[in-house]
């Protein structure tokens, strides 16, 4: 640890001071879009355009909130609502089917899993925002379109995910299994008593990573959300962009509800988040 | 292939089954194989394999406002890609984007890495900061930039800032001269992106084995820029290969801050943004669409492909 604790001599100190000052210098710079969206969020329109520059709002418009609910342009709440729904469902399907094929390809044996293997890991080649336009096309003509199976079926068949669970699956250890198998439990009862309750931490991991990319999606719930009533939050937010009218209180008290869940994700769950993405490396 | 194996996980040949495992006693593991993976390959098979076949069935057709056309016109929608200056123009917007935004992530997520890394106290309540902007989607984050940090009026962060310099308001998006959009788009994908990048990094420095810099130390090694360019960097350089990989893919895929933060100009449009207005705007040519899906798609693998053959694909540390 050289490095990390150089010794404390005057030049040391001198020297610490100053990464603590450029440390805090970058944080700040960091945080100053959370400081106006929650600015924005809780002012008037005339203090958030106003000619001088208000660091606070004067009278912290709580009623900003409520008035954005009333607000019958943007279906807000139903949109909020819709995201909620598909966060969950997309998260629970896919840790269900990406899980349960990364075991099987990791540990069942059979004499074709290596090319089924490959066919998985060509997937991750056809980068998935490529694909939105033949997708909607199929899911078009399953007649998806604006529905809640068109936003959460086509996206659970996750290559990454798949393959995240079968790197972990593999060095997962065997030992553990083969004592269940001696006591008789096949491989469903194996997987579902023995694997999965030993593996909690890397699934609230992936179900945490899977659940922020699933919350901010906003490509794929754009082209299949034609009807407002199909709208997820992200596409809400956005419509405020393209609307003639524009309300800054309400557009930035919309932003901070959209934010405000994952906010809360990231600091309760850091330390499984930060392990997560350590282990993976995939983009949450 | 693939549609084939499917088939075979409702009727696995017994014969298939008794000799499939190289283990005694396992009995059924073809079924249960199927079982454990069937739900996941048949949806791969229709959600993604189908889709790509029909994307490229559907390049070489005329077919707008429809999906299951009938005039086949061979090449003529990669040509008419190919030949669209909007098409090309957005190759070049990426490359552009791609040539700013991948060295300055890397650059800044590594720098952040090693300051947090090098922290005594409060390492952890930095490296939240640092990541928190991971949790803001796209959208979220061009609102915030484009109608408060450098919204082109007064009361914009950047024009109140630069208002005290005397520095006159600039139309930061509305105006491709000069292009101070690029300053928007770059800036809003760094914020998001760099702590996450920074995490990456920060795990591969905690990998990096204390006795490397002691023996550095014995050799006489300085402290600083010595040890970081002939000890820490050649240490990252699995996890830097990785990063710039996936860095230079999430930069193909952009579409959410280009579409939110430039929605209503002509200027700015990468890929995706295009291929959207083309298969799903006005004139839903799903032919051209395709055909430039195909197009990005194979351009796409054919960069992974060199940065893997130029720099090695990311092996990881063998962090012992």
């Amino acid at each position: 640890m050289t490095t990390v604790n150089p010794p404390r001599t005057r030049r040391g100190v001198l020297g610490s001071a100053g990464l603590y000052f450029a440390t805090a210098v970058c944080a700040l710079l960091f945080l100053v879009p959370f400081y106006l969206i929650v600015r924005n969020a809780l002012s008037t329109d005339a203090e958030i355009t106003g000619e001088d520059w208000q660091w606070f709002p004067a009278d912290i418009q709580w009623g900003n909130l409520t008035e954005l609910f009333d607000d019958t342009t943007v279906p807000f709440g139903r949109s909020l609502a819709n995201s909620a729904v598909v966060g969950v469902l997309h998260t629970l399907g896919t840790l269900l089917v990406c899980s349960l094929a990364g075991y099987g390809l990791a540990r069942i044996p059979y004499k074709h899993a290596d090319r089924i293997f490959y066919a998985v890991l060509v997937t991750l080649m056809v980068p998935a925002a490529v694909t939105f336009v033949p997708s909607f096309v199929l899911v078009s003509s399953l007649g998806w379109v604006s529905s809640m199976q068109g936003l959460i079926v086509p996206g659970l068949f996750s290559g990454f995910t798949c393959f995240l669970f079968r790197q972990y699956f593999l060095g997962f250890p065997k030992e553990l299994e083969e004592a269940a198998r001696v006591d008789g439990l096949g491989y469903w009862g194996a997987y579902w008593r023995i694997v999965v309750p030993n593996s909690l931490n890397f699934f609230a991991a992936i179900a945490t990573i899977t659940f922020i990319s699933g919350w901010n999606a906003f490509l794929w719930p754009l082209v299949i959300g034609q009807d407002q009533e199909a709208w997820t939050v992200q596409v809400a937010l956005s419509s405020y962009m393209t609307n003639q009218t524009v309300n800054f209180h309400l557009i930035f008290m919309a932003t901070a509800i959209s934010i405000l869940p994952l906010v809360l994700v990231f600091l309760f769950l850091q330390r499984w988040l930060v392990q997560g993405v350590a282990q993976t490396g995939i983009k949450g | 292939m693939s549609t084939t194996t499917t088939r075979d996980a409702t009727r696995p040949s017994p014969a298939e089954a008794a000799e499939a495992g190289p283990r005694k006693g396992v009995r059924g593991s073809t079924l249960s194989f199927w079982i454990f993976t069937g739900p996941f390959l048949a949806g791969l098979v229709i959600f993604v394999y189908v889709p790509i076949g029909w994307s490229l069935w559907l390049s070489f057709f005329e077919a707008r406002y429809t999906v299951t056309p009938d005039t086949f016109v061979g090449f003529d929608n990669y040509r008419l890609m190919l030949t669209n200056g909007d098409f090309t123009g957005s190759l070049v917007t990426f490359t552009v984007f791609a040539a700013i935004i991948v060295p300055v992530t890397w650059a800044l997520s590594l720098g952040l890495a090693l300051m947090v890394h090098r922290l005594r106290f409060l390492k952890a309540f930095f490296r939240s900061v640092f990541f928190l902007p991971t949790a803001c989607s796209f959208v979220a984050a061009s609102l915030i930039w484009k109608m408060s940090v450098f919204s082109g009026v007064r009361f914009g962060l950047m024009n109140t800032v630069l208002g005290w310099f005397g520095v006159a308001n600039t139309a930061w998006l509305a105006d491709p001269n000069p292009p101070w959009y690029w300053l928007v788009v770059v800036s809003v994908r760094l914020w998001l992106q760099a702590g996450f990048y920074m995490i990456l990094f920060l795990a591969a420095l905690q990998n990096i084995p204390p006795e490397l810099y002691e023996a550095a130390a014995i050799d006489g090694a300085r402290p600083g820029w010595q040890t970081f360019r002939h000890i820490t960097l050649p240490q990252l350089r699995a996890t830097s290969t990785a990063v710039v990989l996936l860095l230079l893919v999430a930069a193909y895929q952009a579409f959410d801050e280009f579409f939110n933060l430039l929605a209503k100009t002509t200027w700015g449009r990468p890929p995706l943004v295009e291929l959207y207005y083309t298969a799903l705007g006005d004139d839903q040519d799903y032919g051209a669409g395709s055909a430039g899906a195909v197009v990005l798609t194979l351009l796409i693998c054919m960069v992974t492909l060199l940065q893997g053959r130029f720099l090695g694909f990311g092996r990881r540390d063998d962090s012992g």
